[in-house]
């Protein structure tokens, strides 16, 4: 493993922002950067600027009808266009803000970026933290997002390289609308291990969803208990990926990776702590050297404890991402620095104590159904046989 | 909702000479399990797959079977067929396909099918009223079995500008309880459900673990 690795960033990036009450705050990547620095883990020429996605990349996934209503609705300074709802803008959790089109295309050519980095043989692994807008649908923005950089970035990959794509999504919420726009598609594998959407937003992500037609099969769903804690989701990744990766042979790998399965998570109700966030990538990384010659595409996505957990857990992403050798402990310097203005108290390290939380009631039963779950799941995969 | 908002409209229907093997074909071909069968426009029957595989003969047996070329479906099918409007409301036809434990309803008016509705067609009909197609959290509030408390949680919704893709109303197993289950178009419930908490009703989301 050496050390070819991009990370997409620009301070614009920060312009993704739908108000300072709502829970999706570019805060959380400040903050991460900032964490990463301090460690001097990044060296400028790691650093790729992105640029903004062209209409033809967003039109690859996107209804032209869509694009030009986030076209319109970013001119408005208010929420002001009513046609906007039917397209999901406008709403408690994507309101309008000003040059919403140039924000989001910024985050979605990045991820479009990082791919073409990775696909050319330019880097072997790059990492975009603002992408991973995965609920973002063909026509309707949607739970946060207003394009999908993954869908984008995947299509992309199969217009540019007719290449083979493995979409990996381990954010606490089901990555549907990645899964919608590649459900008919052989070529296009997404697997989600997410909460069931019993309560959890957006609903959906049963393992009987398996794709459509020739795409049959190809859609993969492990829907876990909530409350589930760091043993169990493990072993669920652990029992299915290996086997996954090595049965579809993918030529590249893509990885959203929302930290909102944490305990902290005010979003969710996964019982995870920050160790899931060292052995996924770790994982990861692993089967991409194994099967994809290295090719490794990761974004960020979902994370709503911006203090506590994001930082650490992207920062973790990172340092496996590039090779880098984690220290144990936080940097004070970064601690003294955001502490201030934290209204909970940071922690030192970065593998969250194992008796941080009290275990969870029921513990034996929701690890027994995640494995039913995991079994099922796998048994209705045709390739896999 | 109304049958005609549920059912199939492009209905594909045979004739009482349609022979047997022929309508079987049909079936399998179009994936469906029911035929209606019409004559000079009018509906006269309807053939389900199991009829016409009850009338096959074993597939133990390999022989060429004539007989399934030369009957035709008038011979077996059912006659007296139930149907249903096209303004029917789509609750009333569940309850007769429930009631009757048939498979489908053959949609007529003035005389002539104009759809189909089965079970099937309900059953996603259901879907789309529970509110699970489209992106949403679910939250479920016990409230007291009394006049105006769904009224009570409207305004607690509109309040906060959010928007339930479906509502649900169904008795609790507290007594004097209520549960009203609402599927909320928005991935973040946290001010409904402390607003919802203030008024002083309980929340269930998702269920603690006793
Ligand atoms: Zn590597
Ligand atoms: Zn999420």
């Amino acid at each position: 493993m050496n050390n070819r690795v991009a990370f997409i960033y620009s301070e614009s990036f920060l312009n993704y922002k739908f108000g300072e009450e709502h829970p999706f705050n570019p805060k959380r990547l400040q903050m991460t950067v900032d964490l990463i620095r301090e460690l001097r883990f990044l060296r400028d020429e790691q650093i790729v600027q992105p640029r903004h996605a062209t209409l033809e990349e967003l039109f690859r996934v996107h209804d032209p009808d869509f694009v030009h209503a986030v076209q319109h609705a970013s001119t408005l300074a208010v929420d002001a266009d009513p046609s906007a709802i039917g397209f999901g803008l406008g709403t408690e959790d994507t309101p309008i803000f000003p040059n919403m089109h140039e924000a989001t295309s910024l985050i979605v050519g990045g991820t479009v970026l990082a791919a073409e980095l990775v696909m050319s043989g330019t880097v072997d692994h790059a990492l975009n933290l603002a992408g991973g807008l995965h609920h973002s649908r063909r026509k309707e923005a949607s739970g946060f997002c207003v394009y999908n950089d993954i869908g984008a970035a995947i299509a992309y990959i199969k217009d540019r390289y007719n290449a083979r794509v493995l979409y990996l999504d381990t954010d606490a919420h089901h990555g549907d609308g990645v899964q919608w726009m590649f459900y008919d598609d052989p070529d296009v594998l997404t697997i989600s291990f997410h909460e069931t959407g019993k309560y959890l937003y957006p609903g959906t992500g049963d393992i009987e969803e398996r794709g459509d037609g020739r795409g049959y099969g190809y859609s993969l769903n492990i829907p876990l208990e909530p409350f589930t804690e760091d043993d169990s989701l493990l072993a669920s990744l652990n029992s299915v990926l290996p086997h996954v990766f090595h049965k579809f042979k993918p030529d590249v790998v893509i990885s959203q990776n929302g930290c909102d399965a944490h305990q902290y998570d005010p979003l969710t109700h996964l019982s995870a702590t920050t160790r899931i966030y060292r052995e996924i990538p770790k994982l990861v990384h692993e089967l991409a050297h194994e099967v994809c010659d290295g090719r490794w595409v990761a974004v960020g996505g979902g994370g709503y404890d911006i203090w506590r957990v994001v930082p650490r857990a992207w920062t973790m992403l990172w340092a496996e991402l590039s090779g880098q050798k984690l220290p144990d402990e936080v940097p004070q310097a970064w601690l003294d620095r955001w502490q201030s203005e934290a209204p909970v108290k940071l922690p030192g390290k970065f593998l969250d104590p194992i008796d941080l939380f009290p275990a969870i009631p029921r513990r034996a039963e929701i690890e027994e159904k995640n494995r039913i779950t995991v079994r099922r799941a796998m048994l209705g995969t045709p390739f896999l046989l | 909702m109304l049958v005609e908002q549920a059912m199939t409209t492009d209905v594909i229907c045979v004739t009482p000479e349609t022979p047997i093997e022929e309508a079987l074909a049909i079936t399998t071909v179009n994936r469906i399990r029911h035929l209606p069968v019409v004559k000079d426009g009018e509906l006269v029957g309807i053939i389900s797959d199991r009829d016409l595989r009850n009338a096959m003969p074993s597939c133990l047996i390999e022989e060429e079977c004539e007989v399934l070329k030369d009957t035709p479906v008038g011979s077996i099918m059912k006659t007296n067929v139930t149907t249903a409007h096209p303004l029917d409301f789509v609750e009333d036809a569940a309850n007769i396909l429930y009631q009757k434990r048939i498979g489908c309803l053959p949609v007529v008016s003035c005389g002539k099918v104009v759809g189909i509705i089965t079970e099937r067609d309900i059953l996603h009909t259901l879907v789309e009223m529970m509110g699970v197609s489209s992106p949403t959290s679910r939250v479920e509030v016990q409230v007291p079995d009394r006049p105006g408390m769904l009224a009570e949680v409207a305004d607690i919704l509109r309040a906060r500008q959010m928007n339930a893709a479906s509502v649900m109303v169904f008795p609790s197993p507290t007594p004097g309880q209520k549960t009203i289950v609402l599927r909320l178009k928005t991935m973040d419930p946290r001010r409904f459900i402390s607003d919802v908490e203030n008024a002083g009703y309980k929340v269930v989301q998702p269920p603690a673990l006793g």
